[in-house]
């Protein structure tokens, strides 16, 4: 058996396989199916200081080996989440990892001090990447101004862990990265969906509720790990990758391009036990290749 | 689970029986579906949530009825007998049985939504009641195993047609002017649910409908499948439906 144990910026995790945010609910949705304590973090639903609807229905597009989605940060706020989710999570033994968003830096610094005061939850992750909310999400992500004053503003409020999601709609992501590394990110992940569109031909409609949607699943795998082993060569702080993976062999990639850890995302729709079997795949990975632990793959790739 | 039967019994529809490769079944209620990973498909990514038809306890089999409408779909078509099927069940929250044999219960589906209501009428059944079946469809041949649907209860049929039973819709069956029922439970394409709906509202019968919202992961995690409700605001229908009182949404009926 191999070490699987990564350490990404002080967050201790036993293998390096998370589930991304949106994809897995607050876990206790796939407990009956997974043992969760075998994931190395869960990144549980966005969530925002406010409750939030989200969008109307219809929110999701089968595409081509992926989807797309708008579902709009659908959360029922910080303090339901703190009152009535965080104590039904908080004895689960693995990284209970909160995903926060807000409409200004200052809505993103008070959700992230609501989650600062609760014990068990080791790290947030920054989303400042989501495409499907008409404020704040992605208007932040994509400039290096926007996305450093959020981060900045969590970071005075924010003491543990402070992971920061990035876009792939942006031009350079590795200037994006590089702006929330000074302005205080601990750790970056990387990639949100990638804004797209589906239209019905028959009908001559679009889609989704709203017209647009993030893309996802494997279909986009080959444009995150592109800007896994580009932002991975731009900044020290440790870099999550995600975006498609559903094998061990996708989050092998991502490790040899430059990430410490990897998300799994839309995979856990189709294969429940995706992240369980994704850690043993790496395992085994590491094992035939005569490796003794994770880290020696990460950023391993010829250049 | 392994593929015991695949039965096309027409040309848009196939009936998938299965039984685990291990273990017994898991106690299912009417109503509540599965889904249903498509293995070796490119253009699809996604598993599909289908009805749960009907479950022997004697054979340990369940059976799903499909509808041919995509890519997805076509791929379950194509499956055979001894063929792995991979797949997550029970899902959701089903129709509600009755309390007392005594209660009326007509049950009404159109086109591929009939499906959900054999098993209802078999579970029905075996609590001595004797619900009354309204099956619609397009033509006569797409109205399938109708002598099953008869085991169980009265079955009327309507054809757009006119080509079996009644021609019209559903809600312009006879029955429904004739016959008084306690409660309503329907499944089938949403405009129909809508307009039994409205019948029942008008009757002040008690009314449920099976959604099929699209959905992704079938758990409550991805949020794609919400339905706006009167009192939660959206809801996944995975779990909190597939089956909701009428009493519970936002439709304008």
């Amino acid at each position: 058996m191999a070490d699987l144990r990564v350490n990404i910026a002080g967050l201790q995790m036993k293998n390096p396989v998370m589930t991304a945010s949106g994809t897995f609910g607050y876990g206790l949705e796939y407990a009956d199916l997974v043992n969760l304590e075998d994931i190395g973090g869960i990144i549980v639903k966005g969530t925002t200081l406010h409750p939030r609807q989200g969008n109307p229905y219809p929110r999701m597009a089968e595409t081509a080996m992926g989807m797309l989605n708008c579902v709009g940060l659908q959360n029922k706020g910080a303090a339901y989440f703190c009152e009535h989710i965080y104590p039904q999570i908080k004895d689960i033994r693995t990284n209970m990892i909160v995903n926060v968003s807000g409409n200004t830096p200052e809505d993103y610094a008070d959700c992230a001090a609501l989650i600062d005061g609760l014990d068990n939850i080791p790290a947030i992750e920054l989303n400042i990447s989501c495409p499907n909310v008409k404020h704040g999400g992605m208007a932040f992500g994509t400039s290096c101004e926007g996305a450093a004053s959020v981060v900045r503003a969590v970071r005075r409020a924010y003491h543990k862990t402070l992971i920061v999601k990035l876009s792939p709609n942006v031009t350079s992501v590795s200037d994006i990265a590089l702006a929330v590394q000074d302005a205080g990110a601990d750790a970056v992940s990387l990639i949100n969906t990638l804004m797209g569109m589906a239209i019905d031909a028959e009908r001559r409609k679009r889609v989704l509720s709203i017209g647009t949607g993030g893309l996802s699943g494997p279909a986009v795998k080959p444009v995150a790990l592109r800007m896994v082993y580009e932002v991975a060569r731009a900044v020290q702080v440790p870099v999550i990758g995600l975006g498609g993976i559903s094998t061990a062999t996708d989050a092998v990639e991502f490790l040899l391009a430059g990430a410490s850890a990897i998300q799994i995302g839309t995979a856990n729709f189709v294969d429940p036990t995706v992240t369980v079997k994704v850690a043993q795949g790496i395992n085994d990975y590491l094992e035939r290749h005569g490796c003794a632990s994770v880290s020696e793959i990460v950023g391993a790739v010829d250049q | 689970m392994t593929l015991t039967e695949v039965c096309q019994l027409h040309q848009r529809y196939v009936l998938l029986k299965a039984r685990p490769q291990q273990g017994d079944l898991p106690a299912m209620q009417p109503g509540q579906f599965a889904q249903l990973l498509v293995e070796n498909s490119p253009a699809t990514y996604l598993r599909r949530p289908i009805s749960i038809h009907d479950v022997s306890a004697d054979t340990g089999e369940v059976s799903f009825l499909v509808q041919v409408v995509g890519e997805g779909t076509r791929h379950l078509a194509a499956l055979s007998q001894g063929d792995r099927l991979n797949v997550l069940l029970p899902l959701g929250r089903g129709f509600t049985l009755p309390q007392s044999p005594a209660e009326r219960i007509l049950l009404v589906g159109g086109g591929v939504g009939v499906a959900p209501l054999l098993y209802m009428g078999r579970c029905m059944a075996a609590m001595g009641c004797r619900p009354t079946f309204l099956l619609g469809a397009r033509t006569g041949a797409d109205l399938l195993r109708l002598d099953q649907y008869s085991q169980f209860g009265e079955v009327y049929v309507t054809t757009e047609d006119g080509s079996m039973g009644e021609k019209g819709f559903v809600t312009q069956h006879s029955l429904l002017s004739s016959q008084r029922f306690d409660r309503i439970s329907v499944c089938g394409p949403k405009p129909m649910m809508v307009a039994v709906a409205r019948y029942a509202k008008a009757s002040a019968t008690d009314c449920e409908v099976s959604l099929e919202n699209m959905m992704a992961c079938g758990l409550g995690a991805c949020l794609c499948c919400v339905e706006d409700t009167a009192q939660q605001g959206h809801v996944c229908v995975c779990q909190e439906g597939p089956v909701f009182n009428i009493n519970e949404l936002k439709w304008q009926i």
